[in-house]
């Protein structure tokens, strides 16, 4: 029995690590990008409320969940933007107007969001990976969601952009070193409002993913502070985009430890366990930082190391 | 010719032209917004009055709001004197809640007075120790204020509301979990029956003037604005940095526990979940908006308590949801925020009209010698 027991267990976390794990994903690489850039933007928390409610919205009114992600992208693309030119002005504090961006960001979605809680939206396909499997829990298990393989693809393909291509070296050089990219005629507010813009994007994909597949519904209490925990699972990762994949996935099993826990039985606790990633996210942040250094392959206009 | 006083006066306003500016620019957005999605803009404004300032029950319930908001922006400004950014009041409010709504159950029978006290340094020690923890961590260990103490924060959220549904719940709460009761007599009322506002607004007053005072006149809020001007020069002059910025941690963290135990035995009666209502948040838009001087908190935590008390009368007289004070604090932290950018603007106008308008070029010629210069 208790073997059966922690082999649910087992089954649930890895599940979860990949269901929980994928809204992580796509938001982390959009602050990853956003970092790149010197930029910190804590506002994706607001755009991904803004973009789970467009998302949902979008494919409750078209019909096609796909046509809701995509929204759910330009929604959060819109206020990545306003985050980008704002910060570009003078003496603006990024982390302050992040704040101010979740205020604005969760407020728009409910207020907008109001009428598309009651309806229920066509939710997004899921590839049914544990097809050759009798048991119907490894089956649900199995099922991964089409979202989770483009955000594993884009992690590769981005760690390959910053490295390979022109755009990637310009957007490192405006974040490591202003200076020098002004002097090779590059302007950098320029790039980091694109890199600002672009990461928002990725976080109301991320967005939609909440509301269009896992948990699957449109209400104010969606999101858990996954846009917050993003900057640090970033600095975790230390800004290396397939490091990104690897800490999704382990934030998304320490916030699939709750549930899997009740899976077999073990109520007690709920709240301390699904504060597991924030202590996670902590205690790696304790590790890992120094007071006295700034991180390896910490963007050097970074305001995190200033 | 111009009369210098006239100068005077314009030197003084400008620094509030940015703020100014923004409310402008809030108010134009917000009803621009409002026409958009159709609804009744034009009502709205006036409404927002009426349900903030409109009648001695609109005050009521204004100051009402604005006391815990005085105390959880303190938790904001005052790490900020030393460069930090707090915005882990939320999770300090409730410990601090849970801390004062606890103490009466631990501690043998007490005089009102002494319990009271003793609740209040409970609030006060758990807000302290949970921001102050932040603090600590940031100067020890590297690990950035802002997100360590929201983290905190969440941590702090989790704690609560698994010590209130668990352990420390009153078996007789049933639809809504909360910790045994406060006695009657330990329950803070309000200030006069014709002024039905709590005391807590007192004590919201008094932590901000204090705090002014600190921050203004003494020694050690002298170090804090060397503190966080720039990081090398305090080494240099041999301030106990780390020990600064720990201070204003606790102080401020100690200010939003206040804020739990007020709103704990004040308005709940206990410790349960309406607790958890945003106070924490907003209270870092009134540092903002306040830029950190304590009596301007106490203006700001005054408007935004109005706009969040005039949310009930929008949504019953235009049927508006509860999320439009919402969208209006965030579209003006936005805007207090980009409007931050003119300020560099204004204290070279403050500069050129020192030396145009006021010192009058015959009798100040070298004044005005060295402002050109």
């Amino acid at each position: 029995m208790a073997e059966t027991d922690l082999s649910i267990f087992l089954l649930a976390l890895l599940a979860g690590a990949i269901r929980v794990g994928t809204p992580f994903l796509f938001v982390s690489l959009g602050e990853c990008l956003t970092e790149k850039g010197g930029r910190i933007n804590l506002g994706l928390e607001g755009i991904l409320v803004t973009g789970a409610m467009t998302g949902y919205a979008v494919s409750y009114l078209s019909g096609s969940p796909w046509l809701g992600v995509f929204a759910a992208g330009l929604s959060g693309l819109a206020l990545g933007l306003v985050h980008g030119v704002i910060c570009s002005l003078p003496r603006v504090n990024d982390i302050a107007f992040g704040i101010a961006l979740i205020l604005f960001g969760t407020g728009l979605a409910f207020f907008l969001g109001k009428d598309f809680i009651q309806p229920s939206a066509p939710m997004l396909p899921s590839i049914p990976l544990g097809f050759w499997s009798d048991d119907t829990r490894v089956r649900s298990a199995l099922n991964v969601n089409v979202l989770f393989f483009i955000g594993v693809a884009l992690a590769f393909v981005l760690h390959w952009g910053l490295r390979g291509t022109r755009w990637g070296l310009v957007l490192r050089l405006v974040g490591d070193h202003e200076d020098s990219a002004q002097a090779l005629g590059y302007r950098a507010a320029g790039v980091r409002i694109l890199a600002t813009g672009v990461g928002g994007f990725l976080a109301g994909v991320g967005g939609a993913y909440l509301s269009l597949y896992y948990p699957g519904s449109w209400n104010e209490g969606l999101s858990s502070g996954q846009g917050l925990m993003a900057v640090a699972l970033v600095i975790f990762a230390r800004w290396q985009p397939i490091n990104c994949l690897w800490a999704a996935l382990l934030f998304g099993a320490a916030g699939a430890v709750g549930p899997a826990l009740q899976a077999i039985g073990i109520g007690w606790g709920y709240y301390l366990f699904n504060a597991i990633p924030y202590v996670l996210t902590l205690a790696v942040m304790v590790i890992t930082c120094r007071p006295d250094r700034t991180l390896s392959g910490a963007p050097g206009e970074l305001s995190l190391n200033r | 010719m111009l009369k210098p006083w006239l100068g005077r006066a314009a030197v003084l306003a400008l620094p509030a032209l940015p703020t100014l500016l923004a409310m402008l620019t809030t108010a134009v957005l917000f009803i621009l917004f409002l026409l958009i999605q159709e609804q009744p803009a034009w009502q709205a404004g006036p409404l927002v009055f009426e349900g903030a300032f409109g009648s001695m029950f609109a005050w009521e319930n204004t100051l009402m709001r604005a006391a815990p908001l005085m105390l959880t922006a303190l938790c904001v400004a005052l790490p900020a004197r030393a460069g930090l950014i707090i915005i882990g009041g939320e999770g300090a409010l409730v410990l601090g809640g849970l801390a004062a709504a606890v103490t009466p159950l631990w501690l043998p029978a007490l005089p009102a007075w002494p319990m009271l006290i003793a609740m209040g340094v409970a609030a006060m020690l758990a807000g302290g120790l949970w921001i102050g923890l932040s603090g600590w961590l940031r100067q020890k260990r590297g690990v950035n204020e802002t997100i360590g103490s929201l983290l905190l924060s969440y941590i702090a959220l989790a704690i609560f509301r698994h010590l209130v549904e668990g352990p420390l719940r009153d078996p007789n709460s049933l639809n809504k979990p909360s910790t045994p009761p406060l006695d009657s007599g330990y329950q803070i009322g309000v200030i006069s029956d014709s002024f039905y506002v709590h005391w807590g607004l007192v004590a919201g007053v008094v932590a901000c003037v204090l705090a002014w005072v600190f921050v203004r006149y003494s020694v050690v809020g002298f170090s804090l604005r060397i503190v966080g001007g720039n990081p090398r020069t305090p080494r240099m002059l041999g301030l106990p940095v780390d020990r600064l910025v720990l201070l204003t941690c606790v102080l401020g963290g100690a200010a939003a526990g206040l804020a739990g135990m007020y709103e704990v035995s004040a308005v709940q009666g206990s410790a349960n979940t309406a607790l958890i209502s945003g106070y924490g948040t907003a209270g870092i838009l009134v540092a903002f908006a306040a830029r950190h001087h304590p009596l301007g908190i106490i203006v700001c935590a005054i408007l935004l308590g109005g706009l969040e008390a005039s949310g009930g009368l929008l949504q019953r007289r235009l049927g508006l949801p509860d999320a439009t004070t919402l969208i209006l604090q965030g579209i003006l932290f936005i805007n207090l925020l980009a409007w931050e950018a003119l300020s560099r603007r204004t204290l070279d106008w403050r500069l050129w009209l020192r030396g145009h308008w006021i010192a009058a070029p015959s009798s100040r010629a070298g004044t005005t010698e060295v402002s050109h210069g």
